[in-house]
């Protein structure tokens, strides 16, 4: 579903990715781990075409992401290409991003109705349906500056589901709640990639909740991926010292 | 020395219609102009911003009473004819506060955290859609006291007028009253004083029922002030402070590459 090919990304003199290859098959759920700094958040704001790479090429779902074809040729995607299939991707970002001059139910339908072309009526069923799921059908017409911080985040993954993507990106969805709000959150996004066949592509520091839900992980370092293995496998026999070491002081952390 | 008091006012109201008339006049030309060139100067398109800078340093960086000479009396040489004095100053007023006004569009859009602009692209939102229904609205709030300050220095500014023969508030003072009365210069300025005093007020009675609407859109609490009156003096400069709190401003250099 998303494949990296020799993807490099640059900020000026800063090189964050280097020749890195992977592959998400369609319907898993891939964790990236690695320290601060590394990359991760790059990778998926690279997918979410939040930043473009430097060299090599992206794609999502068989389709050109950071490039298209024209006259044969590959060239860089402009802006309507990418929002054509940028259709196919959500995001969840750490600080929910909620439009603060919409109610929870705008937030919910604004999008389904502008750009997916649905009617009023269909996206605010869909979007009671998705307050059902994430435990807020009473917050229909609160601003988003009424709720708790987990609330915020139930109401950006329900804004993210009602775009009916095949992907969706989470970039440390908990790291900024308070601490008893995040199994909650995690709950519930566990729910949802046990239920759905959408494609994840993770980044947490929450290594139980990783080790639970992912189909695979990977340990990414110095712009590459430096171990890929099921999460059984990496958690408890790494194989490279560097992923032993990181985990160790994760654990440490606490 | 009271006596002559409502001649004063009746005679000063005549003028007051026409700064009232030009300052709404040159409030709307000036408000639809900053949005026109404040977005202008965060178009993707570099030709659309330099034509919208081009504008704002001519009519910032330029004299307001010589901006009415040129307007008055040499731009009749180049068109062929001439302007009434009215319209000129409507005009005037619209372009050269609309020029202060597009930076205070631009810095108030800037000011809108990235977060917004990103969380837009995740739902791919079009360009127009980001803008109208996401920035703008939160952009609003921001724009609000600026503007206030900014109409008010309109409102101020019209007393200019008198310069090319508008007989607005002031031109009825120095014109009219003062040559009739010479010795009760100090009633009659003061007369005409208030009359500003009670149009600023209005404008910013009307500012303030904006700003509540805009921060009742934003789901915001409008900040607390004690009164009216706690604007006035609130400095010449109407331009907000130099924003960047990685709002739009960093987008362009960011996404450019
Ligand atoms: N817009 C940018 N301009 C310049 N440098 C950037 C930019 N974005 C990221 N970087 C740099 O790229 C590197 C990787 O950043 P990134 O945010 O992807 O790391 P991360 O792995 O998500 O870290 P963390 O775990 O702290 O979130 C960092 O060194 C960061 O300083
Ligand atoms: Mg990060």
């Amino acid at each position: 579903m998303i494949r990296f090919e020799d993807v490099g990304k640059s900020f000026g003199p800063v090189t964050v990715l280097d020749g890195l290859n992977f592959t998400v098959a369609p319907g898993e759920f891939v964790t990236l781990i690695g320290p601060s700094g590394s990359g991760k958040t790059t990778i998926l704001r690279l997918v979410m075409t939040l930043e473009q790479v430097t060299s090599g090429v992206i794609t999502v779902g068989g389709e050109y992401l950071s490039h298209m074809e024209r006259g044969g040729r590959l060239v860089r995607a402009d802006e309507k290409h990418q929002r054509e299939v940028r259709k196919r991707i959500g995001m969840v970002f750490q600080q929910f991003n909620l439009f603060p001059n919409m109610k929870v139910m705008q937030n919910l339908t604004e999008a389904p109705v502008r750009v997916l072309g649905k009617s009023r009526a269909e996206a605010e069923e869909r979007a009671r349906e998705l307050l059902d799921l994430v435990g807020l059908n009473d917050k229909v017409d609160a601003h988003p500056s009424q709720l708790s911080g987990g609330q915020q985040q139930r109401v950006a993954i329900a804004r993210a589901l009602a775009m009916q993507p095949d992907v969706l990106l989470l970039d440390e969805v908990t790291s900024a709640l308070d601490p008893e709000l995040v199994a909650g959150v995690l709950a519930l996004l566990k729910d949802i990639a046990r239920t759905t066949d959408i494609t994840f592509l993770c980044v947490t520091h929450e290594m139980g909740f990783a080790r639970d839900v992912s189909d695979r992980v990977m340990m990414f370092d110095g712009g590459k991926v430096i171990e890929d293995a099921a999460p059984d496998k990496l958690f408890s026999e790494p194989d490279h010292e560097r992923t032993r070491s990181f985990l160790q002081a994760v654990l440490e952390r606490g | 020395m009271f006596e002559n008091v409502p001649e004063y006012i009746s005679t000063a109201a005549d003028g007051l219609w026409i700064t009232v008339g030009a300052t709404v006049a040159g409030i709307a030309i000036a408000a639809v102009l900053s949005f026109v060139f404040g977005l202008a100067m965060l178009s993707r398109l570099k030709t659309v911003r330099v034509i919208a800078r081009i504008y704002v340093e001519i009519w910032r960086g330029t004299s307001e009473v010589v901006q009415l000479y040129w307007v008055m009396f040499a731009l009749p040489i180049l068109l062929g004819y001439r302007l009434v004095p009215l319209l000129v100053g409507i005009l005037v007023l619209g372009l050269n506060f609309g020029a202060y006004g597009a930076e205070i569009v631009r810095g108030a859009v800037q000011s809108v955290p990235r977060a917004q602009y990103e969380g837009t692209i995740a739902l791919s939102m079009t360009p127009a859609q980001r803008m109208r229904r996401v920035i703008l609205p939160q952009a609003l709030v921001e724009m609000v006291p600026p503007f206030n300050n900014l109409f008010i220095q309109l409102l101020k500014g019209s007393a200019l007028l008198t310069i090319i023969g508008v007989s607005e508030l002031t031109h009825q003072g120095k014109e009219v009253l003062i040559p009739r009365n010479v010795s009760e210069a100090a009633t009659i300025w003061t007369v005409i004083l208030l009359f500003y005093l009670l149009l600023a007020i209005l404008i910013t009675m009307g500012m303030r029922w904006l700003e509540r609407r805009a921060a009742a859109l934003v789901g915001r609490q409008p900040t607390k002030r004690d009164s009216v009156f706690a604007r006035f003096g609130g400095g010449k400069d109407p331009l907000p402070a130099e924003q960047s709190k990685g709002g739009l401003a960093d987008l362009r250099r960011k996404g450019g590459e």
